[in-house]
């Protein structure tokens, strides 16, 4: 399989993580729309160290996928704080800060 | 067809099925079990590249780590609200097509770029090379990383604090 294959498969992965994001209510259903779009940068970059022989793209995957984590806790906590005042996590109707 | 493509079909398959799943079931919890399938799905994908160390973290950071968190969260947050938790979809139609755009966007670039030779041949095992990067020409950018993860578990002790 060449480069172009896995190219195509992280570009696919990514639009459905794209249209999770935009179509989902849920922040939660959101959040999980990110983790796909993340995986499928995570993908692009393992193909491109492998077939370039380079293990830059490794490493800058491995930082990716720590900062996909803490993301994930940070974004997490501001749901639950936010379900605590509001009792929703609908996206649409978290509009506090709108003037 | 060799067993290396035979396996990417299959992976890739599996990957973008479940992924679909994540983003088009109505019930959150079974998106999350879809999104640990995609995860899994995403490691064998690394295997495939030969990144056997890769495999084993995206095992145990995101199917095992973020999984966990998100179970957790919507543990708490249905007992919080009392109800459970289903997530319907808004714009489906306008989403489906900027997903579409974007998709058929890259994929267009793909097309023109030149294609590239066959994937050259393994330099041994990457794993110590990876760690020798890590603490050599990115050493920097670990610690940076280091100080990140620590501002990120404050922040979420901060946020998810209870008042008193």
């Amino acid at each position: 399989m060449s480069l172009y294959g896995y190219l195509t498969l992280a570009a696919l992965v990514f639009a459905i993580g794209l249209f999770g994001v935009l179509t989902r209510r849920n922040a939660i259903g959101i959040l999980l729309g990110i983790e796909l779009m993340l995986n499928a940068v995570n993908i692009n970059l393992v193909a491109f160290a492998r077939f370039h022989a380079d293990v830059a793209g490794l490493v800058f995957t491995l930082f990716t996928i720590a900062i996909t984590v803490a993301e994930v806790a940070v974004g997490l906590a501001i749901v639950i704080a936010i379900f605590r005042v509001r009792r929703t996590v609908e996206a649409d109707r978290l509009d506090l800060l709108r003037g | 067809m060799t067993l290396e493509a035979l396996g990417f079909w299959v992976v890739a398959a599996a990957l973008v099925a479940s992924s679909l799943a994540v983003v088009l079931t109505p019930n959150l919890f079974h998106a999350v079990l879809y999104l640990a399938a995609a995860l899994v799905a995403t490691g064998v994908v690394f295997l495939l590249l030969d990144s056997p160390f890769l495999f084993g973290v995206q095992l145990l950071l995101y199917a095992g780590g973020v999984v966990t968190i998100v179970v957790f969260a919507i543990m708490l947050t249905e007992r919080l609200v009392g109800e459970r938790l289903t997530q319907t979809s808004r714009y489906v139609v306008n989403g489906a097509v900027v997903a579409t755009a974007v998709f058929v966007g890259v994929a267009g670039f793909l097309i023109q770029v030149p294609r590239g030779g066959a994937r050259p041949a393994l330099p041994g095992d990457l794993t110590p090379a990876i760690g020798r990067a890590l603490l050599g020409p990115w050493a920097a950018t670990l610690e940076l990383l280091a100080v990140l993860l620590v501002v990120a578990l404050l922040g979420a002790l901060y946020f998810a604090r209870t008042e008193d």
